[in-house]
C-alpha cells in the first residue's frame, strides 16, 4: 500500500528504515525527514559503498513505492533520461494511415482546402501516445508517487546537470511538442555522487547536501547485525575494529560498508568463530581490492587483531 | 526568532559558506519543520540545507556552535563579577551595610544601568548586552579596527553616560557605593569587550581574508615577508583551483557546416553513398604541454618557488608539465616537485643550483645538449627569469632555436618594464625570440599570465 502521506517524525523515519534493514544515522534520518517535508531533493555524497543506492532503495521498500533508477554516465543524454520520440510507431501510422488520410482529404477541392481541413485535426503524430517515456518522465508519470534514485550524477555530462534543474526545482519538464508535463504526486528523488567532478552550484542549490562518510563503530556494528544476523557478538565487534584500524592506514581504497558486510558474510560461511592471523590473511581480499593494499595491510593484520579484540573486552 | 535566524546566515556567510537567498528560505522552511527544541537536529537540518560540500559543512558547524554559544562567556563574566562583589562585600561587611543603608535612600537617584548592574541580574545584563549590540547593528562588524568604536556605541546605548554621573555623584556621599558600581562598570566593559570580538570572529571573518588576500595578491612576490609565505602558498592554491575550474572540461567544439566528407561517405557506405547520416568536423584541441625553465638564483627564487607550485597543481588542466630550475647550470626538478611537498621540494631545488649567481648562458647550453627534444610544436616554453645574466654571453641564439621548436615562448620578469635593459639586464635581446613578455611580480600578474597560457589552447 502506497503511503504518500509525510512521515510523522525523524524517529519515524530511523524505525521505518531500520525496519527495511537499513540503519540510519541521526543525520540520514533528519535528511529523508526534511526532504518529505520540504520537498526537496537529497544529494547524497560519500565514498563509494557506504550505502547511498541502499538508502533510495529503502525508503522505496519502506513507503511502499516504486523505485525508478536512473544510472548516468558520460554521454546520457535527453533521449535516454526523459523522453524519445516513437519514430518506428510513427512512420508505420503514417504507413497505415495512409488511404484513411486520402478518404478523409478526398473532399476538399484545392491543396489549400486540403492542408486547412488537416490542421483541424491537430498534431496526431506528435501527441503523447508517440511519446516513449524515459525514467525522468517515467518518475513524474506515477500516480502513487514513486523513488526516482539518479544515480551517479558525477558521472554525466555538466549539460545533463542543467536538464535536470527544471526537474528537481518544480518537479516538472517541458516537452517543446506537447507543452510542461507536471508530476501527478512529487516524486522522493535521490541523487547520488562520488566526487569525481565538482557538481555545478544551480545542481547544488536545489538539493539537501547529505554527506555518509565511514559510520563509527557502533553504527557499523548495529548495520552488520541486520544484515548479516548470523555472526556471533564477540566476531562482529572484531571485525567491525578490524575494519576501523585499516580506515587508519594510507590505502588506495579504505574498505567501506559493503565490503564489511561481504566479509561478515566470509567469515560467516567459514564458522570463523573469531579472528585469526590466518583467517585474515586468507580473507582479506575480500576487503583490500588493490594488491598493494594487502601488502600494506598484511604486516599490521596481528597487531590490528590484538587492539580489535582488546576494544571488544572493555565495551 | 526569524532576526536571529538572518543573523545566523550572515554570520554564516562570515565563515565562508555560500548561503543564497533560496537557501536561506529552505533554511527557514526547514527550521519551521523540525522546530528549536533540540540543538543537535537543528544542527543538521542547517548542515543539510545550507552547507554543500565538505569543506562548508566543516566551517558551518564551527560557525554553528560558537553562534549558539554565544551568551555563555557573558554569563561567565557575570558570574566573576557577581563572586567577585561577593568576596568583597563579606571582607568588609561593615561597609558594605554602611553602602546599603545610605545608598537606600540614594538608589531611586541612580540610573538604570547601575541599578541592573547593583542588582547582578545576569539574564538582564545580558539581554541589554544583547539590545545594545542590535542597536549598534553589531552584526555589522568587518575589521578588527573597528572593535574600539563597537565597544563604545554598545556601551552609550546601555546608558554609560548616566552611569559614569552617578559614579561622580556617588564618590562624594558615598565612596563605596561609587567604587562597588566602578568595579561593576569595568566587569562590563569586559564583558562587553568579549561580545564584540566574537561578534568580530562571526561576521568580520571573510571580510578580513579577503582584505588580507586582496593585499597579498598585489604585494611583490619576492619581497613578501616570512610569515606570510604560508597565506601566499595558500593563495596560490586558491588561484590554481580557480583556473582548475575554468579550464579542466575540454568542451566538445563541432565546427557546424563543415562536412567531413570522407567521414560521411564511409558512415553511409551500407546505403549505397546516400548520406543518412552526416558527420562534422570537429576542431582537435589538446592540452597544454609546458615546458618550464626558472631562474633560482637569489633575486627571483621567491617568485620561482610560487610559479611551481601554481604549474604543479594544475593537473586536470595540463597534459604534460617538464619544470627544469638553473642559476649557474640547469637541472631537471620535475620529480623533486611530484615527489615532496612544496617547501622540501624548494628547498632540495635550493641545494642542488640555488644561490648561485646567474649563468643564462650557460644554463640554456645545458637545456640545449640534454633536454631539447622535450620541446614539441605543441609545448609552451615559459622562461621566468630577470635576464640579469651578470656580463656574460646570453646565448639568444639559444632562445631562438627554443622559440622555433616550440608553439609559444612566454617570458615572465618579476623586474618592472622599466629596469629591463638597464645594468646587466639582457631583456631586449631575448624578448626579441619571446612570441610573448610580461611582468610578472605579484600573484595576480602570475594568475593572469598562467591563465593566458592556458587559455591560448581552447
Amino acid at each position: 500500500m502506497a503511503d504518500t502521506r509525510p512521515t510523522a517524525s525523524i524517529e519515524a523515519v530511523e524505525s521505518g528504515l531500520a525496519a527495511q534493514g537499513y540503519i540510519a544515522s541521526r543525520q540520514i534520518a533528519t535528511a529523508v525527514y526534511l526532504s518529505q517535508q520540504i520537498e526537496k531533493p537529497i544529494l547524497v555524497e560519500g565514498p563509494a559503498g557506504v550505502g547511498k543506492t541502499e538508502l533510495a532503495k529503502a525508503i522505496a521498500a519502506w513507503r511502499g513505492m516504486k523505485m525508478i533508477r536512473l544510472q548516468c554516465y558520460e554521454g546520457l543524454d535527453e533521449a535516454k533520461a526523459l523522453y524519445e520520440w516513437k519514430y518506428a510507431k510513427q512512420l508505420l501510422y503514417t504507413q497505415i494511415l495512409k488511404d484513411k488520410l486520402g478518404e478523409v482529404l478526398g473532399g476538399a477541392q484545392s491543396l489549400a482546402a486540403a492542408l486547412d481541413q488537416l490542421h483541424t485535426f491537430g498534431d496526431v503524430f506528435f501527441s503523447k501516445e508517440f511519446v516513449e517515456p524515459r525514467p525522468l518522465l517515467q518518475a513524474l508519470e506515477q500516480e502513487a508517487g514513486c523513488v526516482l534514485l539518479i544515480d551517479e550524477i558525477d558521472k554525466s555530462d555538466a549539460e545533463f546537470e542543467s536538464l535536470l534543474l527544471e526537474i528537481l526545482s518544480d518537479f516538472q519538464v517541458t516537452i517543446p511538442e506537447l507543452g510542461t508535463v507536471s508530476a501527478v504526486a512529487p516524486p522522493t528523488v535521490i541523487l547520488t555522487s562520488n566526487s569525481e567532478r565538482d557538481l555545478g552550484d544551480a545542481l547544488k542549490r536545489r538539493c539537501l547536501h547529505l554527506h555518509i562518510g565511514f559510520p563509527e563503530q557502533k553504527l557499523e556494528e548495529r548495520i552488520v547485525e541486520s544484515r548479516v544476523p548470523g555472526i556471533s557478538q564477540t566476531l562482529r565487534k572484531q571485525m567491525v575494529g578490524f575494519i576501523h584500524e585499516i580506515r587508519s592506514l594510507d590505502l588506495k581504497k579504505l574498505p567501506s560498508v559493503s565490503e564489511a558486510i561481504d566479509w561478515a558474510r566470509v567469515l560467516v560461511l567459514l564458522q570463523a568463530s573469531e579472528l585469526d592471523t590466518e583467517i585474515v590473511k586468507d580473507t582479506l581480499n575480500v576487503l583490500l581490492k588493490y594488491e598493494a593494499d594487502i601488502e600494506a595491510a598484511t604486516p599490521q593484520i596481528s597487531s590490528f587483531i590484538a587492539k580489535a579484540s582488546r576494544q571488544g573486552v572493555f565495551s | 526568532m526569524r532576526e536571529n535566524l538572518h543573523r545566523f546566515f550572515r554570520a554564516a556567510r562570515g565563515a565562508g559558506v555560500r548561503v543564497s537567498p533560496a537557501e536561506s528560505i529552505d533554511a527557514m522552511r526547514a527550521v519551521a519543520q523540525v522546530g528549536f527544541a533540540d540543538r543537535d537536529i537543528l544542527r543538521d537540518t542547517f548542515l543539510l540545507t545550507l552547507a554543500k560540500t565538505q569543506d562548508e559543512k566543516r566551517a558551518l558547524g564551527e560557525c554553528f556552535d560558537l553562534f549558539f554559544s554565544q551568551p555563555e562567556p557573558q554569563q561567565e563574566n557575570a558570574e566573576q563579577n557577581k563572586t567577585d562583589d561577593t568576596s568583597e562585600s563579606g571582607a568588609n561587611p561593615s561597609a558594605d551595610e554602611h553602602g546599603d543603608a545610605a545608598g537606600g535612600a540614594a538608589k531611586e537617584n541612580l540610573g538604570p544601568l547601575a541599578q541592573m548592574l547593583l542588582s547582578q541580574d545576569r539574564s538582564a545584563i545580558s539581554t541589554a548586552i544583547a539590545n545594545a549590540s542590535g542597536a549598534a547593528s553589531l552584526p555589522d562588524i568587518r575589521y578588527f579596527t573597528q572593535r574600539g568604536i563597537f565597544q563604545t556605541r554598545i556601551l552609550d546605548a546601555m546608558g554609560i553616560q548616566r552611569l559614569r554621573d552617578d559614579i561622580d555623584e556617588q564618590t562624594a556621599r558615598n565612596p563605596a557605593l561609587a567604587e562597588r558600581l566602578q568595579e561593576a562598570l569595568n566587569g562590563l566593559r569586559g564583558t562587553v569587550r568579549d561580545a564584540v570580538s566574537q561578534a568580530l570572529m562571526l561576521y568580520g571573518r571573510e571580510e578580513a581574508e579577503n582584505l588580507r588576500n586582496e593585499i597579498l595578491r598585489n604585494a611583490p612576490l619576492a619581497r613578501i615577508e616570512p610569515r606570510q609565505v604560508e597565506q601566499m602558498r595558500a593563495l596560490i592554491r586558491q588561484i590554481a583551483r580557480r583556473l582548475r575550474e575554468r579550464y579542466s572540461k575540454p568542451r566538445k567544439r563541432q565546427r557546424r557546416g563543415h562536412l567531413d566528407v570522407r567521414r560521411t561517405l564511409r558512415r553511409n557506405a551500407a546505403w549505397g553513398g546516400v548520406p543518412f547520416l552526416t558527420a562534422w568536423k570537429r576542431k582537435h584541441r589538446d592540452r597544454p604541454k609546458i615546458v618550464a625553465l626558472c631562474d633560482v638564483s637569489g633575486s627571483v627564487a621567491r617568485v620561482s618557488d610560487f610559479f611551481l607550485l601554481l604549474i604543479h597543481s594544475l593537473h586536470e588542466v595540463v597534459d604534460d608539465v617538464r619544470s627544469f630550475a638553473f642559476s649557474g647550470h640547469l637541472i631537471e626538478v620535475s620529480d623533486i616537485l611530484e615527489s615532496n611537498s612544496p617547501e622540501e621540494a624548494m628547498k632540495e631545488i635550493m641545494s642542488k643550483v640555488g644561490f648561485g649567481s646567474s649563468d643564462y648562458g650557460n644554463s640554456f647550453a645545458d637545456f640545449e645538449d640534454n633536454w631539447m627534444s622535450a620541446i614539441t610544436p605543441q609545448t609552451t616554453v615559459i622562461v621566468l627569469g630577470d635576464a640579469r645574466s651578470n656580463n656574460l654571453d646570453p646565448r639568444a641564439d639559444i632562445l631562438r632555436r627554443i622559440g622555433e621548436r616550440s608553439k609559444r615562448l612566454v617570458w615572465l620578469n618579476p623586474e618592472g618594464r622599466m629596469v629591463w635593459g638597464f645594468g646587466d639586464s639582457e631583456m631586449p635581446r631575448y624578448a626579441t625570440f619571446c612570441t610573448v613578455v610580461r611582468q610578472c611580480a605579484t600573484a595576480q600578474q602570475l594568475e593572469r599570465a598562467v591563465s593566458d597560457i592556458v587559455a591560448t589552447y581552447q
